[in-house]
């Protein structure tokens, strides 16, 4: 389960090798902005070895590697995908052609390596407005594809606007993106809250992300992150009346019912649907029915 | 004696009878915005004293002037509890002929008060007294709170000299030493810098790792079957230290539990929790900001404790001996579970034992906080470079990647892993520290003896070397 995205800068070992305990449930490993033009090579052997030594315990862990209009990006992959990452973040993606030009590159070192075709996964970063523009076609450009995911910073730059804690600029990406991941069945996460200091900052931001059917959401400062998984996981009421409506379906099915109410609301498909995920979201969480 | 405010520091050296091979004396609690030593030391070289021994609570590298000194055989011998970094460099380096003795917070008392390390001459840096000695640290420009550190010394010296920037009117009201032991007082422009005596405020880290480690540290007091009505504790004044006092105070109003007394340097943290109810009292040798400052000097029930009710084995009993937990720090750890603090991961000398040894030895639950490593180095080592304290007084090592147990406290390994706390053995979380950072070329300090590390018993634990 991916609540929460640490970026970690590649080229910071102090900040790295604590990485995997910061209670994030992927993180993102950064080849791009955080690292400088003269610091890409040693940030690019750091990430390759770290993966390869050390690893990030339970964390899922992403390489953000340099976008494919700079003389970096496939040093960048020659580099990393053969310590296998779970997924590669190209920055930048625009259009569909974007993608399968990384694909293209990975399949390459894949077949070159003997790796097992589409073993690393792909999560293109949307932050130009023609990217958000192209949402549904670059999340559904081929199978590699597992998630999207919104930069909220690039984009406001591309839209002439200025970025703010309250986010009203980047809402229609925000719709945008959910919209086409969900139609393409990808899973789509958000833009980092980037005020460190505010605490309570996040927590509002992070709702909304939620209520907007986000998967989850990334960070730059590890302070953020127990606010985005404790906004992201099911909450124990949550819990509880999944399991009432699974409860009320069971026993309707045996009474031969066509037609089950809980709390004197219908229960419909929807309804169950969304209680299987907070379910599924719980055990996967370790959230049990004791846990209530 | 018609007066005991004499004119000049030089004329109060003169009249305590100072002459070379004499040992003098000075208390650390105006920290690195100290003026007295120096200011002390420079007329006694003017005068051509020499081979003094100095024992000093603690020095800092606001006391580098003293490089001078030793060089010039002023100084011939030091005690102390604690070095900072700069000065232990010249130490560790070779500087004295003579190794220093480091003793801890209540060693010090107990070696003063048994006459093991008599004092000719005490210097005692007053931020207010009257002129007959009645001193505190609570009032006048350079207020530095309690005075817990300079009691052995005016109780013990032969000769006391008060050196004071805010002479008051007979009698000072609220005096933490009395004139009974006092000898001269002289009055000066300034005693230290009040931005380095005390800080404005100290603050809990941000550090995420920091965070981790204090998060956990609470769950290990929580289970540790020790927090409870009467509960006491200690912490140091370290960024994840404070973070702990303040994720402790949490628990302690969502459990309305009432402790009996918190010890130690005294925070503002600290000062929170007694006047949230934590606690009844707090037991002062040391205020380490502004609001412990202000608390000493206005709530009774916040008491200024002298070194021997602090630490001294040689007192009838001390507040270390009633410590439920103390939270430490560490620069190594070892398998052992034997800490070091007085040397970096070089050899050089960077601090000391404090009250260190004194709380472990004391405290029901000593545990050290310490992250696994620091930058590139791992802090559990197989032996550490010095033994501060030694591992038979340490119960638990509290890291971001596990927590170790000494073998010796079985009811406590119990108590956690029940709780479900991410218990380790100590060779694994060294283990653990070394795949990531690889295993570091130990330092080599094998030159000639620099430092004795001096138990608070009074047994030589260990001997610091000189680099090379």
């Amino acid at each position: 389960m991916r609540r929460s995205m640490l970026f970690l800068p590649g080229n910071t070992p102090n900040i790295i090798q604590n990485g995997g305990i910061l209670g994030a449930d992927a993180v993102i490993l950064d080849l791009e902005d955080a690292v400088a033009p003269t610091e890409k090579d040693s940030a690019r052997i750091l990430v390759r070895s770290v993966i390869r030594a050390m690893g990030f315990d339970r964390c899922e862990v992403i390489v953000r590697i340099n976008s494919i209009d700079t003389p970096f990006w496939q040093k960048d992959l020659d580099a990393i995908i053969p310590v296998r990452p779970h997924l590669i973040m190209p920055p930048k993606t625009a259009c569909v052609q974007d993608v399968l030009t990384v694909d293209a590159y990975i399949t390459h070192l894949e077949e070159k390596l003997g790796m097992e075709h589409g073993s690393v996964g792909l999560i293109p970063l949307i932050e130009t407005a023609l990217g958000v523009e192209n949402a549904f076609q670059i999340a559904s450009a081929c199978p590699r594809v597992k998630a999207i995911f919104l930069g909220g910073e690039d984009l406001t730059a591309d839209l002439h606007c200025k970025r703010t804690k309250e986010g009203e600029e980047i809402s229609y990406a925000r719709c945008r993106l959910v919209c086409a991941a969900r139609a393409a069945g990808v899973e789509v996460y958000d833009t980092p809250f980037t005020d460190v200091n505010d605490d309570e900052g996040i927590y509002t931001d992070a709702a909304k992300a939620k209520s907007l059917g986000f998967t989850g959401k990334s960070a730059i400062s590890p302070r953020h992150v127990k606010a985005i998984n404790e906004v992201f996981s099911p909450s124990l009421k949550d819990i509880e009346y999944a399991y009432e409506v699974m409860e009320a379906i069971r026993i309707g099915k045996e009474q031969g019912k066509g037609a089950v109410s809980l709390r004197g609301k219908m229960i419909d498909a929807p309804i169950v649907a969304r209680a299987m995920q907070t379910i599924e979201a719980a055990e996967e969480l370790g959230l049990g029915r004791e846990d209530i | 004696m018609e007066t005991k405010l004499v004119k000049t520091l030089r004329e109060a050296i003169e009249l305590a009878g100072l002459e070379s091979g004499m040992s003098v004396s000075f208390h650390h609690h105006l920290r690195n915005g100290d003026y007295t030593l120096n200011m002390v030391m420079d007329q006694i070289a003017e005068m051509g004293i020499r081979n003094l021994t100095l024992n000093a609570s603690s020095l800092f590298d606001t006391h580098l002037p003293l490089e001078k000194h030793i060089r010039n055989h002023v100084v011939s011998k030091i005690n102390t509890n604690y070095m900072s970094a700069g000065l232990g460099r010249l130490i560790s380096e070779g500087l004295m002929e003579e190794p220093v003795d480091f003793r801890t917070h209540g060693g010090r008392p107990r070696d003063i008060a048994l006459g093991i390390t008599p004092i000719d001459v005490a210097f005692i840096a007053a931020p207010a007294s009257d002129c007959a000695g009645n001193c505190s640290g609570k009032f006048g420009p350079s207020a530095c709170g309690s005075l817990g550190y300079a009691f052995p010394d005016a109780m013990y010296a032969k000769k006391v000299i008060v050196i004071t920037d805010h002479l008051v009117e007979y009698p000072l009201s609220g005096w933490s030493i009395p004139e009974i032991y006092v000898d001269y007082v002289v009055e000066v422009d300034a005693i230290g810098n009040p931005a380095g005596i005390v800080s404005g405020t100290t603050k809990i880290t941000r550090d995420p790792v920091g965070l981790i480690m204090a998060e956990t540290a609470v769950k290990v007091i929580a289970h540790s079957g020790l927090l409870k009505d009467g509960f006491s504790f200690q912490t140091g004044a370290g960024g994840a230290s404070l973070a702990a006092a303040r994720f402790l105070m949490d628990v302690m109003l969502r459990d309305n539990i009432k402790g009996s007394f918190a010890s130690g340097g005294i925070t503002g943290y600290l000062v929170d929790m007694l006047n949230a109810g934590c606690f009844r009292s707090l037991m002062d040798v040391q205020c380490f900001d502004l609001k412990a400052v202000e608390s000493i000097r206005t709530n009774p029930n916040h008491h200024e404790i002298s070194a021997m009710h602090y630490a001294s084995p040689a007192a009838a009993s001390a507040v270390v001996d009633k410590l439920d937990v103390v939270i430490l720090g560490a620069t190594e750890v070892d398998t052992q579970f034997n800490v070091n603090v007085h040397t970096d991961s070089s050899g050089y000398i960077m601090g000391g034992s404090g009250g260190h040894s004194d709380t472990a030895a004391g405290a029901k639950l000593a545990m050290i906080i310490a992250p696994l490593f620091r930058a590139r180095l791992p802090i559990v080592t197989d032996r550490v470079s010095c033994i501060s304290t030694p591992g038979k007084d340490i119960d638990v090592l509290v890291t971001q990647r596990g927590v170790a147990v000494n073998p010796k406290n079985q009811e406590l390994l119990l108590r956690l892993k029940d709780a479900g706390l991410p218990v380790t053995e100590m060779e694994t979380l060294k283990h653990t520290a070394e795949k990531i950072t690889g295993t570091p070329k130990k330092a080599v300090a094998n030159g000639r003896a620099v430092a004795n590390v001096i138990w608070r018993d009074g047994t030589q634990i260990d001997t610091i070397r000189s680099i090379g």
